[in-house]
């Protein structure tokens, strides 16, 4: 068990926040003495501003229009993470909802691997963005399209990953499997795939890393609002501050992302060797 | 007298490799009674897991069959429990959940399997560790843990690949007198592989001594010590002394093939 505010995790934030808080410092006083120009790097004082108004609701509230809780979300911000999230969890489920069964059967099957590696060699090193002109003839703008952007990006990563998990199983597991009396289901189910679950796990983390890229670029092309889109909108004002904002809010939904994850891995990981926390 | 168990015979087991072929197993033949407590004996490389792996039925023979009850051993099965050394637990289940493994293949209801699961989590001394992974225990407690799957699945012969050889000295006399209070409260037929001259007498009713390659057997020797055994005692001395003798033979057969085959490389 970890305790969560032992000293020694206080000493760890502090010495992490040293650095930041330095280069905060710098840019702040460079910017105070008038080296910088506001239009191509505002302060940071500038940016929190920024950030604070893009999250808050743009309107005072009025009974008229609904529920306190609906207007207290209501700002720009809090739509947009949330309309990047939507898309990157559900480009994710469908890519990793297809690479799963597939990974499976490649890795279990010699003849499957066979059949289909070639081609997922072939494909794998196409960049989803490269897709980008293919996926706007196909589904037009809007959701669509960036959701089969997103998809593609975490499809491979989340298939190698179960290709190499399915074949590093340890022959003794099945061995002892086999002894005990399992049939080729239960070999399978129950000791494949489980053996498997480290490596699939590593690449579900990977492929939500690269669904995350993937939504920032794909809402610069193809959508009017998520997090991508308004720091391309803000460019095309000249606020630089937004756009600020608009990266330190992708950044923070990013980590956030990823320690959600790797709680999850943690946890269904408890039985694994080797873990750090 | 009585029907043998497990039938061995004219065993052959030849492993292909690129450029040579090793004869891993010639001609075995071995008879064994139910109830015996029989252990291989020898040196790295004299076939005897080869053999059991073979009765277990994982690597069947080149030629020759190995009958069980009558019955040919062509696959697996739950029959021929087998204990490995590196205990080969599943990993991401929990002690019971690998006790439980093999019942529910069987397909038990669940409240045998979890009345069977408990008594051998007591026979066993496991069950203040039933919620635990593998990973937490020791390597004596998982070795607890893989005789009590094996025992769950009511096996009539147990089957030990050198299951004690990676145990420090005072877990592995434990678990031996552990196996062996098991073993007569329950009267398995044993086929127990060791390198251990010492724990093979420890042991054994009668222990087969191999030797390297061909895998041959070079003698087949029943023990009339009384248990428990002493190992202090002067028969138990004598005994490893002559046996010993026996193995070293082989051991340095394997020594001067080592030899010859760095030289070749």
């Amino acid at each position: 068990m970890r305790k969560p505010f032992s000293a020694q995790r206080w000493r760890q934030l502090g010495t992490g926040l040293v650095v930041p808080v330095l280069l905060l410092a710098v840019w702040q006083g460079a910017a105070s003495l008038g080296l910088t120009n506001e239009h191509v790097l505002p302060s940071p004082w500038a940016v929190l501003q920024r950030w604070v108004a893009y999250l808050l609701p743009a309107t005072p509230y009025s009974e008229a229009t609904g529920s306190w809780l609906a207007w207290a979300l209501s700002g720009e911000l809090l739509l947009d993470a949330s309309g990047s999230l939507y898309r990157v969890l559900l480009g994710f489920l469908i890519g990793a909802g297809l690479a799963l069964p597939l990974g499976l059967a490649m890795g279990a099957s010699q003849r499957v691997y066979a059949w289909l590696n070639p081609l997922a060699q072939v494909l794998r090193p196409i960049p989803p963005i490269a897709y980008i002109p293919l996926a706007i003839l196909w589904f037009g703008l809007g959701n669509p399209p960036a959701v089969f952007l997103i998809a593609i990006g975490a499809f491979f990563p989340v298939l190698i990953n179960t290709i190499a998990g399915v074949r590093q199983v340890d022959g003794i597991y099945l061995r002892a499997a086999r002894n005990l009396g399992a049939n080729q289901r239960t070999l399978f189910l129950r000791v494949m795939l489980p053996a498997a679950v480290p490596y699939i796990l590593s690449g579900v983390r990977i492929g939500i890393g690269t669904a995350f890229i993937v939504v920032i670029v794909s809402e610069m092309i193809a959508v009017n609002n998520g997090l991508g889109f308004r720091i391309l909108e803000a460019r095309e004002y000249f606020w630089s501050d937004k756009i600020i904002a608009g990266m330190i809010t992708i950044g923070m939904l990013g980590l956030a992302i990823d320690t959600g994850v790797n709680q999850l891995n943690n946890y269904l990981l408890r039985w694994h060797r080797g873990l750090e926390h | 007298m009585a029907q043998d168990h497990i039938q061995i015979d004219g065993v052959h087991k030849v492993f292909h490799g690129s450029e040579r072929h090793v004869v891993a197993l010639q001609d075995i033949h071995l008879d064994i009674a139910q109830g015996q407590f029989v252990c291989l004996l020898g040196p790295s490389g004299c076939g005897k897991s080869t053999l059991l792996n073979a009765i277990a039925g994982f690597s069947l023979p080149s030629s020759g069959q190995i009958r069980v009850n009558g019955r040919v051993v062509d696959a697996p099965g739950p029959e021929r429990g087998m204990v490995f050394q590196e205990y080969a637990l599943f990993p991401w289940m929990t002690v019971e959940k690998n006790i439980a493994f093999g019942l529910e293949i069987k397909g038990l209801p669940a409240a045998d399997i979890a009345s069977r699961v408990d008594a051998l989590l007591h026979k066993l001394g496991l069950a203040d560790f039933r919620r635990r992974f593998p990973k937490d225990l020791s390597g004596g407690m998982r070795q607890r843990v893989a005789i009590a799957r094996v025992l769950a699945l009511d096996s009539p012969i147990l089957l030990m690949d050198e299951p004690f050889g990676a145990l420090d000295a005072l877990t592995r006399r434990n678990l031996q007198d552990e196996l062996l209070r098991i073993w007569a409260e329950l009267g398995k037929t044993v086929v127990f592989v060791t390198h251990s001259i010492e724990e093979a007498i420890y042991l054994a009713d009668r222990i087969v001594v191999m030797t390297y390659r061909p895998g041959t057997i070079k003698r087949d020797l029943l023990l009339d010590l009384p248990r428990a055994r002493d190992p202090a005692s002067a028969d138990f001395n004598a005994l490893k002394r002559s046996l010993g003798l026996l193995v070293m033979e082989e051991q340095q057969r394997f020594h001067e093939q080592e030899l010859r085959a760095a030289a070749v490389d």
